[in-house]
């Protein structure tokens, strides 16, 4: 198990100072993935005024970091490909905490690139694999059925009107927030909730405005340690909490279909942080789909599992709400490559920096930002803070 | 069995062989563990609940309840396109292990299917060596 004391020491022993998106996001036939990781890398290090030369510590997912790396011109001393979904970055932040901490490394990249739209070239699967062998021969393939089934499930337990209510507000806040963000994929395109009704089906219960958007998109983080981060170009925002796991590979698999490890690494997190959940003034979480956020703040213990519909109840997470949500329009409404946890810990830096624009929400100290990978099958989940 | 089948196969591996021979039979079997008596799908080298390397087979009685499904109206691969929409399902075997299926013999329609509706398996002969067990509800 892990040791909390030795995390709390950990706490703040790292600082994010550099984010940014590829440069450009939505459709980008034009640009490979790894030409997204790399444009996303060279803009992070620009916004953190650092040199690619100076990178001795690279983390990835999707693709290997030899690749990366190799793409780059680089020679990272630490290493980490760890690759189990989208919520990967999330996890490789608390990764480079704790490599810098140690003293492995000074400046570490964190890169993603996918043409989730475009992409000519997909990786394939081992068809060996059990989720290959025991799901795909029935076409429980991909994110939108598998996250259909834990839903229906929701729905036996807590309720289906309340549960298809919750989705509905979370669509709706969420494209809110969109229109408000400049590169959001759906910036200029409102939705009402008889839009959200009126959507066609994908894998009932999920309409289409229930799921992600598929996107071509880069994103990249530099970290590096708190002294180093003093004399950034934009200061340092510290990691004050982390924690990951995961607990099945595939849907069918899932020890309770309405409980991920956010049950662990949310309460992990915070505790390592030393705050709660009310001292928190932003909530980033990686909605794959609306269900997603829905259950996932179950887990993460910000009310109890089957009171999220109420908890999100009047669009209490929309602009000018009490509880501000995927402030940058989210993986429903801004940009969703495949594997969008990095966007959660881009905007929440932006937002505590104070340069999320029209978006800006008023008090920035505070955030949590929650990758969820594979299908429903990882987690990690960050606390971050202004030094 | 189609010619032209062009949903993913199952690629059996030297723990499952047995299964999916089974199933070729006609059979739906699964493992217990001889040291703590849990059941498990899928088929492994250990018992995932004690670590045990005690497995045996045993058959189910092909009855079970409806766990949790979905509906797919798109295709998640191109061989499902003359499928849609179609059944998927998580179904609770009699004798307690979980396994995925498509519930098939019933409209695909949400107001029809109910969590805990009785189901039994069905085998569809898919290629030479393969037969894949789905479930239709139960008489």
């Amino acid at each position: 198990m892990p040791n909390l004391q030795r995390l709390k020491n950990l706490s703040g022993s790292a600082s994010i100072v550099g984010v940014a998106e590829s440069d450009s996001l939505g459709k980008v036939p034009e640009k490979s993935p790894l030409a997204l990781h790399s444009e996303a890398a060279l803009n992070a290090l620009n916004d953190a005024g650092l040199q690619l030369s100076e990178v001795d510590a690279l983390f990835t997912a999707g693709w290997s970091t030899l690749d990366v790396a190799e793409y780059l011109g680089i020679q990272p001393r630490f290493t980490d490909s760890t690759s189990v979904g989208g919520s990967s970055f999330v996890i490789h932040l608390a990764h480079a905490m704790a490599a810098i901490a140690a003293g492995y490394c000074e400046v570490a990249l964190i890169t993603h690139g996918q043409s989730g739209r475009s992409d000519r070239a997909p990786i394939p699967r081992n068809p060996g694999a059990p989720m290959t062998q025991y799901e795909y021969p029935y076409g429980i393939i991909g994110p939108p059925i598998s996250y259909a089934m834990a839903c229906r499930r929701y729905m036996h337990e807590y309720g289906e009107d309340r549960t298809r209510q919750a989705m509905a507000e979370i669509a709706v806040s969420t494209r809110k927030w969109a229109n408000l963000n400049p590169k959001a994929y759906f910036h200029d395109t409102p939705l009402s909730f008889d839009d959200y009704h009126d959507s066609r089906w994908v894998a009932w219960p999920f309409h289409l405005v229930d799921c992600c958007l598929v996107t071509d998109a880069g994103a990249a983080i530099v970290v590096t340690t708190p002294e180093r981060a003093k004399n950034s170009r934009k200061g340092g925002i510290s990691v004050l909490g982390a924690g990951e796991g995961h607990d099945h590979s595939m849907i069918s698999q899932m020890p309770d279909l309405t409980r991920a490890f956010g049950r662990n690494t949310g309460p992990q997190a915070l505790e390592m942080a030393g705050v709660k959940h009310s001292d928190l003034d932003l909530t980033m979480i990686y909605d794959s789909f609306t269900y997603t956020v829905l259950v996932t703040l179950e887990n993460l213990g910000f009310c109890p599992p089957g009171e999220g519909p109420d908890f999100l109840a009047d669009q209490v997470s929309a602009p000018g709400g009490s509880f501000p949500l995927n402030t940058n329009g989210g993986g429903l409404s801004y940009t969703h490559p495949g594997m969008y946890g990095i966007f959660t810990i881009v905007e929440a830096v932006r937002q505590l920096r104070g340069e999320a624009g029209e978006r800006q929400i008023d008090k920035h100290e505070l955030a949590l930002a929650h990758g969820t990978g594979g299908l429903l099958s990882s987690t990690g989940t960050v606390v971050l803070g202004r030094s | 069995m189609s010619p032209e089948y062009t949903k993913p196969v199952p690629v059996p591996q030297p723990e499952s062989d047995h299964y999916w021979e089974q199933a070729k039979s006609g059979k739906l079997v699964f493992q217990k563990c001889s040291d703590c008596d849990s059941v498990q799908f899928y088929p492994r080298i250990l018992c995932v609940a004690c670590s045990s390397r005690s497995l045996d087979w045993i058959e189910s009685s092909g009855k079970g309840t409806l766990f949790t499904f979905a509906i797919a109206h798109v295709p998640p691969h191109p061989g499902f396109r003359e499928d849609l929409p179609y059944i998927t399902a998580i179904v609770e075997l009699e004798q307690g292990v979980k396994m995925p299926s498509q519930v098939i013999g019933i409209e695909p329609d949400p107001d029809l299917l109910h969590i805990g509706m009785p189901l039994e398996v069905v085998f569809e002969e898919i290629s030479e060596s393969i037969s894949l067990p789905k479930f239709r509800p139960a008489e």
